[in-house]
């Protein structure tokens, strides 16, 4: 009876569309990222098996921990990374409506992916090299510039949608595909946060190589560097599943293998626009960072939300 | 806040060759900063002068691998002073033109590596695909694409036909419209503004008080270029521009380097079109006439001086080399002091830094995070102790 | 006038453009017919005059007698002295030594080193960076 109930968990959590999807569609989506930016700069690009390649030898290269660090929070912070991501993808719709909803459960993602963040602010912070304080310092900081404006892009569709729910947000969405256009400047702020979350250029600024080596993963090496970059990786994942969730009608009401495709196709094209921003532009400076997020983001998805409040009571 | 003291060097991702930057932070502002140099030398001088002047003329060319023909054509015009050798007008049409496409591929290697540092990778990779074609015109012109090994006492000693003259127009043409491209690419782009506008200030009587030298003094306004002041090779036979810029920031730097790429095809062009007939070298007798002489040369960087002292054989008595990015140093000290930590890289990127060309000279520090500069007497009186104290005694001497 | 993603058509145009990487060690990188590569050197021709030897910057060229010698002439047969055969010289050329400058080709008088266009002479065994032309 309980091993019935445990079973399909243990496959989402681990399988489908948990661990081993998310870990493969990551990898795919980190070479689709990386090709497209090659391609981009006029260059030819690693080839499809790169960046599973890379993780498999991070795999197998020795680990070091630095003596002066605290060791057991510098190797347990990678699977807490890991385990975070994996379980923000649960409340999100992959191929049907999500595994596990709830009301309430768009908060809850956005709290789950704060804590990859968090976990890399503690690894430098743990790891005392000058570097890795620096980066981690630099994550903090950059956590408070990006988490208000895209927590405020978000509110926006659920207000309009009149629910906390996921999976009804996208519902919404899917059946009043009108409305989306609505929501592109919220979805102008969430993918430009997004950016910032996953500490990719322009807000590179925490492992920017030139100014401070590898930030905070400074002293980290092998398998555990390899689980961090992999949750990045699957960090990418999410981020495109929950803009694609919440601004673009998630699966668009179809299922099964239909609705994976359109979740695939979706996420692609977020994937793209991502690379884009990264070609486009040169890293900025931590200030000039915080000034754009709290001068320019947040006042327009505070607009969006304005907007969207007036639209509900147009509509109604 | 708590200071942080972190090394910048000598192996650091922003640095491609070793010097040490100890950087005593607040937060994310740098609060101190010292200079430390020596990593990379290499003792060139010194070994000049056990080679004879044909020899150290490849000797020299390695003294740096970007602006090699710049202190190939500085050493050997002292040698020609000395030897008293009268060198073609086509020889010295030649080291102009190669000396200019030198200027070109160096200043788009800058262009691509402030694009590195401040993380725009595609100006990096743009920039650097465009130096192919100069590259490739180098490597027509003089048969390698960094160690050109044109330049020979008394002339150059690979000629240009019109064939290559073609493919070097053709060539100029296509960088001629990329960089037309980057000077809107530099000055609109919104995050290449925001990284190098009043970054690494250096006001124009600072500059001059500090002795800057090259782009790193004309984007400071000060009007200074041995092309103009002082012409040698055919230079005063050319028309062009002297670029400067007043934002004394990186930002004019970056302005003044790239408009020096459009004023270096105009030369180029030109050069091409002059090109007199005539032999490309003369013989020049390998023993030397005794004298000193002093040359100076517009490098990429900025000024290049050389110092050579014969006493009549085949070999030099004293080969000095004075790099601009040494004279570029202490303005840097000034530009970090007050900055921020990501604009680190940028500010020291900006002067075009050449760690082998500078590393000859040494810049003592000590433990505490201060910096001492020692004074030529208590540098004296130093090494006298030092050495005391390994039990040799000068001073009995 | 800032303007964010200036680049934006250019990196656009660029998704449809040939790459300008070169495969290069599956593809054959041409250089010019000038580039300055390994000396090759002519056993026939060399004078022994060692030229070479005294310009070289690297110091990486070696003159030496060859071991096997033309045979001496046989005396002319109305007996005047025989006109002595052309000694024959061997080059050691150190490839790890040569910073190819091509110094010595220009001062050979008889054009015995010649400049060729190999370059891929990288190799994990010291030893044969030591040529020894015959």
């Amino acid at each position: 009876m309980i091993i019935d109930s445990m079973l399909p968990a243990l496959v989402y959590i681990l399988i489908f569309p948990g661990f081993l999807f998310l870990a493969a569609y990551g990898l795919f989506l980190q070479w689709v990222d990386r090709k497209l930016g090659a391609v981009m700069q006029n260059r030819v690009g690693p080839p499809w098996y790169q960046p599973a390649a890379d993780f498999i030898k991070l795999l197998a290269k020795e680990v070091i921990v630095p003596d002066a660090c605290d060791t057991v929070m510098f190797k347990v912070l990678p699977y807490f990374a890991l385990a975070a991501v994996v379980t923000a993808v649960l409340p999100l719709p992959v191929w049907t409506d999500a595994v596990y909803s709830f009301q309430g459960d768009l908060v809850v993602v956005i709290y789950l992916l704060t804590i990859p963040t968090v976990t890399f602010f503690l690894a430098g912070w743990s790891a005392v090299s000058p570097y890795a304080v620096i980066g981690s310092m630099r994550v903090l900081t950059q956590l408070f510039a990006y988490e208000v404006p895209m927590m405020l892009s978000l509110i926006g569709p659920a207000i309009l949608a009149g629910t906390w729910n996921i999976n009804e947000i996208a519902g919404f969405f899917a059946a009043h595909k009108a409305l989306m256009a609505a929501q592109i400047p919220a979805l102008f702020v969430a993918l430009i946060a997004l950016q910032g979350k996953l500490e990719r250029v322009p807000f590179d600024i925490p492992h920017a190589k030139n100014e401070i080596v590898g930030g905070q993963f400074t002293e980290y090496s092998g398998r555990l560097l390899g689980f961090f970059y992999l949750a990045v990786d699957m960090e990418m994942v999410v981020g495109a599943a929950l803009v694609n969730a919440v601004f673009l009608g998630g699966t668009l009401g179809a299922s099964g293998a239909a609705g994976l495709a359109v979740f695939l196709a979706k996420t692609l094209a977020i994937v793209f626009l991502l690379t884009l921003v990264k070609v486009l532009m040169g890293r900025v400076r931590i200030d000039q960072m915080i000034r754009f997020c709290w001068q320019v983001l947040a006042p327009l998805s505070m607009a969006q939300i304005l907007f969207d409040i007036f639209l509900k009571f147009r509509l109604q | 806040m708590s200071k942080i003291t972190i090394p910048l060097g000598p192996q650091h991702p922003a640095l491609k060759e070793p010097v040490n930057f100890t950087l005593v932070l607040e937060g994310e502002q740098i609060s101190g900063s010292a200079v430390n140099l020596g990593y990379n030398h290499r003792g060139i001088e010194k070994a000049a002068e056990d080679r004879t002047f044909l020899q150290d003329i490849y000797l020299i060319e390695r003294v740096c691998g970007i602006c090699s023909h710049s202190h190939t054509t500085c050493y050997i015009t002292c040698v020609e002073e000395l030897a008293k050798a009268e060198v073609p007008e086509r020889a010295k049409a030649i080291r102009t033109l190669v000396g200019e496409l030198e200027r070109v591929h160096s200043h788009l290697l800058w262009l691509g590596i402030a694009g590195y540092e401040m993380g725009f990778e595609t100006l990096f990779m743009y920039t650097w695909r465009d130096r192919e074609q100069v590259l490739d015109c180098l490597e027509l012109v003089s048969g390698n694409r960094v160690h050109y090994g044109i330049n020979t006492i008394g002339g150059v000693r690979r000629d240009i036909t019109p064939g290559q003259k073609a493919e070097i127009l053709k060539r100029v043409a296509i960088l001629e419209e990329r960089t037309k491209y980057y000077v809107k690419l530099g000055t609109e782009e919104a995050t290449v503004l925001a990284r190098t506008r009043n970054v690494g200030l250096l006001p124009h009587d600072v500059a001059l008080e500090r002795g800057a030298v090259g782009p790193t003094a004309r984007a400071s306004a000060v009007k200074r270029d041995v092309r103009k002041d002082e012409p040698y090779l055919i230079y005063d036979k050319l028309d062009f521009n002297l670029i400067t810029h007043n934002t004394n920031d990186v930002f004019g730097r970056l302005v003044v380097r790239v408009l020096e790429l459009v004023e270096s095809y105009k030369i180029i062009r030109q050069v091409l079109d002059y090109l007199p007939e005539g032999p490309i070298a003369v013989k020049v007798p390998a023993k030397i006439a005794p004298g000193e002489a002093v040359n100076r040369y517009e490098a990429p960087r900025g000024e290049d001086f050389h110092y050579l002292k014969s006493n009549g054989t085949d070999k030099p008595e004293r080969v000095k080399v004075r790099a601009p990015t040494m004279a570029n140093y202490p303005s840097v000290s000034y530009m970090l002091d007050g900055g921020y930590l990501a604009d680190v890289p940028m500010v020291i990127a900006a002067i075009d830094p050449c760690m082998s060309c500078t590393d000859r000279a040494m810049v003592y520090d000590n433990k505490a995070g201060k910096v001492r500069v020692y004074g030529w007497d208590e540098l004296r009186k130093y090494g006298i102790e030092h050495y005391k104290k390994r039990g040799v005694d000068f001073t009995k001497l | 006038m800032q303007k964010p993603a200036r680049a934006l058509f250019e990196v656009l145009g660029h998704l449809f453009k040939k790459k300008a990487t070169s495969n290069y060690p599956f593809e054959k990188a041409v250089v010019d017919a000038r580039f300055r590569g390994r000396i090759a050197f002519e056993s026939d021709t060399c004078i022994g005059c060692k030229m070479c030897v005294r310009v070289c910057p690297a110091k990486a060229i070696e003159i030496i007698l060859s071991a096997e010698q033309p045979p001496a002439p046989a005396p002319a047969a109305d007996g005047t002295a025989p006109v002595p055969v052309k000694k024959k010289f061997d080059c050691i050329m150190s490839l790890d030594r040569c910073i190819y400058c091509s110094q010595c080709v220009d001062v050979c008088p008889k054009k015995s080193l010649i400049s060729t266009q190999d370059f891929e002479l990288a190799h994990t065994d010291r030893k044969t960076l030591k040529r020894h032309y015959k």
